[in-house]
């Protein structure tokens, strides 16, 4: 298949891998930050080819996992209130709230649809006049604008039932707050798809404060190798700068039209992370001119206390100090059937892919 | 930790599927053979040993490319006997309908119910109709149960305990194509694609490997939960390692794509005419050969085989030369495929 068979490329694969092994003459640590990343390293059993120096770290990029326990909360509470549907993407629905989930209030008889886009929950709304339609909106600048244009549509058409409860938040005040709080990395293998919406500008501070190496990656095995290659050069030739190895798909200026909608859209707010509590300006909430379609403005609802799970250290995995296996609940209480932390549900969470590929 | 309610994922055909039979089912109906926990159940009645399995069919939608749920319905349970090493006889076959569905559908799924039944030299002996109010189901579910017969020398073939350290596995064709062709008929109907549910009989292409003395060790038909969720339960039950080379794996392109589109693993989409075969490496060549003559086993290939480490695991080596652990399936991947 175009453009996936030439980038698992065994041949290529192995030459990046001797290259790899040659140049990473001393211990380095590199943190994938996306979840994307995380599913491709373990899919393709990428660790079990790298040198023994190159420890690869799961970062705090799997949107659903870094989704707040009280967002659950609250859109159990939504998916509760009569004539209301909530749509949401497949793997937000099995992670676990305080006491309830997405999953078992559907099989308790609310109305809970998995879409694959905002488009589909935007149709819902059209052919569902009487019901209100909320949107579940998690992610980065990757899903945002999407949202952000789906909203613009809903405001075209003056769709009065549809709405979107936002979770969504941008990558780079948590791959700061990380080095901050004292993660040892040596380089960040930066998410592709959100430098194909924001382009290169927001790490150029990265390397210049924390003297990080910085490599924007695809995700098809050659390649995470490629810039696991180029991130180990920089280290060895002490250069710490932006570089972009996912060239086919992400330019530095990024993808102008999608950066507008997401300004149109959304402000910045003060936001909460799984792991890293409360990082400042890195949430998107709508602005007042689409409050309309805010779900939280316009449906009050009454929502349980947030309950969190005792010794579930997924905050520590995401923050990459502890790696699954040093869980007490991994692999026993917690497993992919039964997840506790929402880094088991999300099949980009770290402790799934664990679970799944390595356990 | 049981659920409190039963979720779709109960009928995923993988671990919660499998917690429900286990702290339900084979709890409270406990006996020796329902805990066998094969795909049919063996019976010693008078010094024969019969099988006997049963399935039910809610698929969604009723008709999709490649076949409906009536052929569905004869396919699946055939199939379930024969890869138990049984010769299919027997059908029943029952209908719930919902009031208000059109008899001209009904008897299309009827037809094609008997002329697969024909083809696969079984007959539909018995029967149930219930009609329920509109609502109360969507359109039509079916159960068939089916009987066999089943030779003493096959009878080790259902759990797998003669397998040894480098059998071969095999598969017939091409996997993932019924689980991506419901999905492709459930949300691209602007969206044309020419992929094929492989819902097949495969009794006859598992005799002709039977009977030309092929050492086969164990079978399962790949439904629920992909290829994947039947190599990490055979590992698991046997205790035994297994590696899968991924390369090897024959996945057809239009399949392939739209599995990476939407973010399926082909290892764990559903077929309905795949069958996973552990044979002596000393048959392996034959067995291959054998499949390849007949349609259904055009594609046919050695996957893996069973190896003396990682026990209790199935490990699947990646194309690119990686290494890792395949699981079964958790909750559900797609619902009402079959």
């Amino acid at each position: 298949m175009k453009y996936i068979d030439e980038f698992r490329d065994k041949q290529i694969v192995e030459l990046l891998v001797e290259k790899i092994s040659l140049i990473a003459t001393r211990e380095m640590a590199f943190m994938e930050v996306c979840g994307g990343h995380t599913w491709a390293i373990q899919k393709f059993g990428i660790p079990s080819l790298l040198p023994k120096t190159i420890k690869l770290l799961s970062g705090p990029g799997c949107p659903v996992c870094v989704t707040s326990k009280s967002y659950i909360d609250q859109a159990v509470a939504y998916s509760r209130l009569p004539d209301t549907i909530i749509t949401t993407f497949g793997d937000l629905i099995r992670v676990p709230g305080s006491t309830s989930s997405l999953n078992v209030e559907k099989s308790r008889g609310a109305d809970v649809r998995i879409v694959y886009s905002i488009l589909d929950a935007l149709q819902i709304a059209r052919s569902n006049p009487t019901k209100k339609v909320i949107f579940l909106g998690i992610g980065f600048e990757t899903t945002a604008p999407p949202t952000a244009a789906g909203i613009i549509n809903a405001a075209k058409e003056n769709l009065k039932n549809f709405f979107v409860f936002s979770a969504h938040k941008i990558m780079p005040p948590a791959m700061e707050a990380l080095i901050d709080e004292g993660v040892t990395i040596n380089g960040y293998i930066a998410p592709g798809h959100v430098s194909v919406i924001t382009g290169t500008s927001i790490y150029e501070d990265l390397p210049k404060k924390f003297r990080v190496g910085c490599v924007i990656s695809g995700f098809e095995p050659v390649d995470m190798l490629q810039s696991i290659y180029m991130l180990a050069k920089q280290i060895m030739e002490n250069r710490f700068e932006v570089e972009i190895q996912y060239k086919r798909a992400v330019t530095p200026q990024g993808n102008i039209k999608a950066q507008e909608a997401m300004r149109e859209v959304f402000a910045l707010r003060n936001d909460w992370w799984r792991g890293f509590g409360i990082l400042n300006n890195s949430g998107l909430c709508i602005n007042e001119k689409y409050a309309d379609y805010d779900a939280e403005r316009m449906i009050p609802v009454e929502v349980e206390e947030t309950k969190e799970e005792k010794g579930c250290i997924c905050g520590e995995i995401l923050k990459g100090l502890k790696n699954p296996s040093q869980c007490k609940l991994f692999g026993k209480v917690c497993t992919s059937s039964n997840p506790v932390g929402a880094c088991m549900v999300s099949h980009e969470g770290a402790c799934n892919a664990y679970f799944r590929f390595s356990k | 930790m049981m659920e409190k309610n039963i979720l779709l994922g109960h009928g995923s055909g993988g671990k919660l599927s499998n917690e429900l039979i286990k702290n339900l089912f084979v709890k409270h109906f406990a006996n020796p053979i329902l805990s066998q926990q094969t795909d049919s159940a063996i019976l010693a009645i008078d010094h024969q040993n019969i099988t006997l399995t049963t399935d039910s069919y809610v698929v969604d939608p009723i008709f999709f490319p490649g076949g409906n749920i009536g052929k569905l319905a004869v396919c699946g349970t055939v199939n379930d006997l024969a890869v138990s090493g049984a010769t299919p006889m027997y059908l029943s076959a029952s209908f719930i309908i919902e009031e208000g569905f059109s008899i001209s559908d009904l008897e299309q799924i009827v037809i094609s119910m008997a002329s697969e039944a024909k083809n696969a030299g079984v007959k539909i002996v018995t029967g149930d109709t219930k009609v329920v109010n509109r609502g109360q189901c969507d359109k039509v579910f079916i159960n068939t149960s089916g009987v066999g017969v089943i030779d003493q020398k096959f009878l080790p073939i259902s759990t797998g305990s003669r397998i040894s350290v480098g059998d071969a596995v095999i598969i017939n064709g091409t996997i993932a194509d019924h689980g991506m062709t419901i999905m492709a008929a459930r949300n691209f109907g602007s969206f044309k694609t020419n992929i094929l549910s492989d819902c097949a009989c495969l009794n006859h292409l598992i005799k002709e490997i039977l009977t030309e003395g092929c050492d086969v060790k164990f079978m399962r038909d790949a439904t629920r939960g992909g290829i994947g969720t039947v190599l990490s339960e055979l590992a698991s039950q046997n205790g035994i390692g297994i590696e899968i080379d991924e390369s090897k794996v024959p996945v057809n392109k239009a399949v392939k794509g739209i599995c990476e589109l939407l973010g399926f693993d082909p290892f764990y989409v559903a077929n309905e005419g795949k069958v996973v075969v552990v044979v002596d490496s000393k048959s392996a060549a034959k067995a291959i050969d054998i499949m390849k003559k007949n349609p259904l086993g055009k594609d046919a290939a050695i996957i893996g085989e069973v190896i003396d480490t990682h026990q209790g695991k199935a490990i699947l080596k990646t194309s690119i030369g990686g290494k890792r652990i395949i699981d079964t399936l958790a909750g559900e991947q797609l619902p009402r495929i079959c």
